[in-house]
């Protein structure tokens, strides 16, 4: 860890000056270990209301069955799939900040991985939610696995999308939910250790009797660098089986070979969006400028902009490979797309994913905490709308003009979404709450490498050209919470 | 006779504990453990430690999770109720590679993982055995068993010299919880 000083050019990943060990325990685990404040209860309030229209609307739903939502002959799936793919889709940045940038050895993750990863299950919860209920009889639920039944050896299909995404589903819940909880047990070690009474015990409970020895320690970087190896291609197997459960049908506007790696994109795009909307709140709720700094916000601004404009290239392919097709069916589909009944639609996804996002090509724009957190949620409802015009609009009207049909969604279609968002909040607001927000093992290792002190000292010993401190000190101006005059003096 | 069972030195700060260690081979003072709260890279070559074999047992997880899932569809699709579709095969290896991929990935992840808590002694409740309760926060602490070792004075004079900030004599194996 301290065997090497990264180079002095690199923007910090903790800012702040005198941070030690202990103020990293002590500034991560404050939410913890503390009383939650005004802003939390708020939170809280707002997002169980709408995890209790959640629970209304789904009773709702399972009670009087599935005729209470807008689904009709035609369009058989609409805003249960939409929220499902949604939500998947949000689930995908975790994994990704977690397994992918480890992989490339991208210490700024350090700082994020944790809200991300907790993000991801409460995501993937919320879209296996969805996928329960659109069955309708969701205590059939159980026909989808492979398990002997009284109909005798009538097994599931496994030449079948919808087969594969269970699977899918499930491995990626059940892995992420691995990775995550194997990564806290140090930190929740570290709670354990500084607790009293009734909460140490419970903690104790959790932590699985963690010490921090150097063995423990060498295998827990296996398992963790393991783990990165394997959600890897599997963060790409989830969405890409997603998209085949489209694709591999016939519908035109669904039956597109261009779906796998562009639903890829889209999750990330809509996943980095949701962990901005997210972090940016959190961070000045918590106090966390120092770790989740304004490099943070730049990159996944960055990772935002690169996946959106993929996501752009690929709403073009489709249209240009629909044309180019001479199918009329898959013709007349994307006309139907853009000047169609759902035109609105679809021009609120090409504004929200294709031209929003492209604002991050200005520095100004994409240092801009605010600005930065509205656009965060721009793409969140862009890419909502992506799955409504991919799965609606490509329902209601197919082959057959007689069948052809408008949905409208009822009061329950909508609250189950918006119940499915407060359900969101209320497990990301409780997390913050019992556990630590942040990984605090892996940043307590970025101090004495990649700190704004680790830098400051290397300055002061005249370790660095004096091109390169300017150079330094000129780009500290970025760090919302650093000042400039202090290296001034220096 | 004292009944000092570890001395304990505590840093903190992480390069001085490394150079700790090194003083503390030099002399010939055997160490038990060391406690840390985060990884310490390059400390495993210093007290000779082995690397882990947690990626052989990974990749066994894997070969088992895939094998079982692929023998498994095809007993269910070829063997005990094969569909036909359009006439096309019933043993279609392409459907079924998602799943057989998907089992990989779990059967690695969740095999290799619990060989890791078992290996390590983690499982739920476990009494945390922990030497000083802030080598989790902010301490990094080297742990010598006292028995039969050079006079104890000596080990704290050698901790001090590299920089310990405290040397604890514990006349306890473990501090914490039991």
């Amino acid at each position: 860890m301290a065997s090497h000083s990264e180079s002095i050019i690199r923007e910090p990943l903790i800012t702040g000056k005198d941070i030690t060990y202990g103020q990293i325990t002590n500034d991560v685990l404050r939410p913890v270990e503390n009383m939650p404040g005004k802003a939390w209860w708020i939170g809280f309030s707002v997002a169980s209301l709408g995890a209790s229209l959640w629970v209304f609307a789904i009773s709702w739903t399972f009670w009087f069955g599935l005729g209470e939502w807008g689904l009709n002959k035609t369009v058989g799936w609409a805003w249960d799939i939409t929220g499902f793919v949604w939500w998947v889709g949000i689930g995908h940045a975790g994994t990704l900040i977690s397994a992918v940038l480890l992989l490339f050895r991208q210490n700024w993750r350090n700082s994020i991985n944790r809200s991300a990863e907790a993000m991801t299950i409460f995501a993937v919860i919320c879209a296996a939610t969805y996928i329960a209920a659109h069955m309708g009889r969701p205590w059939m639920a159980v026909y989808s696995l492979p398990l002997p039944n009284q109909y005798g050896s009538l097994w599931v299909n496994w030449n079948s999308p919808l087969i594969w995404d269970v699977f899918a589903i499930s491995t990626y819940f059940s892995v992420s939910l691995v990775f995550w909880y194997t990564g806290l047990l140090p930190d929740i070690a570290t709670i354990r250790d500084r607790a009293q009474g009734l909460r140490r015990r419970i903690y104790s409970v959790l932590s699985f009797g963690w010490t921090g020895s150097v063995k423990t320690w060498q295998r827990f970087e296996t398992v963790s660098l393991i783990l990165a190896g394997v959600s890897t291609p599997l963060v790409l197997s989830v969405h890409t089986i997603v998209s085949m459960d489209f694709a591999t049908s016939l519908e035109p506007g669904w039956h597109t070979t261009i779906f796998p790696p562009y639903f890829v994109a889209g999750a990330i795009f809509s996943g980095f969006a949701m962990v901005q909307t997210l972090l940016l709140i959190a961070r000045k709720v918590l106090g966390l400028e120092n770790y989740i700094t304004m490099f943070h916000i730049e990159s996944m601004n960055k990772i935002i902009m690169l996946t959106g404009s993929i996501v752009g290239v690929a709403y073009l392919t489709e249209l240009f490979i629909a044309f180019y097709s001479q199918n009329e069916y898959e013709q007349y589909a994307f006309a139907n797309r853009i000047a169609g009944p759902y035109w609105w639609a679809y021009w609120s996804m090409m504004t929200c994913n294709v031209i929003t996002p492209q604002l991050f090509w200005f520095k100004k724009i994409r240092t801009n905490i605010p600005l930065s957190w509205v656009l965060s949620i721009v793409v969140n409802i862009g890419m909502w709308f992506e799955r409504f015009v991919i799965i609606v609009t490509s329902l209601h009207r197919d082959f057959i003009p007689s069948s052809w049909a408008m949905f409208y969604p009822t009061w329950v279609d909508v609250s189950v979404f918006i119940g499915s968002i407060g359900v969101f909040f209320t497990m990301f607001l409780l997390f913050i709450r019992v556990l630590p927000s942040v990984a605090m093992a892996e940043v307590k290792l970025l101090l004495k490498s990649s700190s704004e002190q680790a830098k400051k000292k290397l300055m002061d010993e005249g370790h660095v050209e004096p091109a390169e401190a300017e150079f330094y000190i000129a780009s500290l101006e970025k760090f919302d919470s650093v000042n400039q005059s202090e290296y001034l003096k220096a | 006779m004292s009944s000092t069972k570890y001395i304990l030195g505590v840093f903190d700060d992480p390069d001085e504990m490394m150079h700790g260690i090194d003083k503390l081979q030099k002399n010939s003072v055997p160490i038990y453990d060391v406690y840390t709260p985060m990884p310490i890279h390059g400390i495993e070559a210093k007290l000779n430690i082995k690397d882990s074999r947690l990626g052989y047992a990974a990749f066994m997880f894997g070969c088992l999770g895939g094998t079982i899932m692929f023998s498994m569809v095809y007993y269910m699709l070829v063997h005990d109720w094969p569909i036909n579709i359009g006439g096309k095969n019933f043993f279609a290896i392409p459907d079924f590679i998602p799943v057989t991929f998907e089992w990989t990935v779990l059967w690695t992840s969740f095999g290799m993982t619990f060989t890791f808590f078992f290996a390590s002694h983690l499982f739920p409740g476990r009494t945390p055995r922990v030497m000083d309760l802030r080598a989790t926060d902010d301490k990094f602490v080297i742990a010598i068993n006292a028995k039969g070792n050079i006079p104890h004075e000596d080990i704290t004079n050698l901790l001090k010299e590299a920089g310990a900030t405290e040397v604890k004599h514990n006349d306890r194996k473990y501090v914490s919880y039991e």
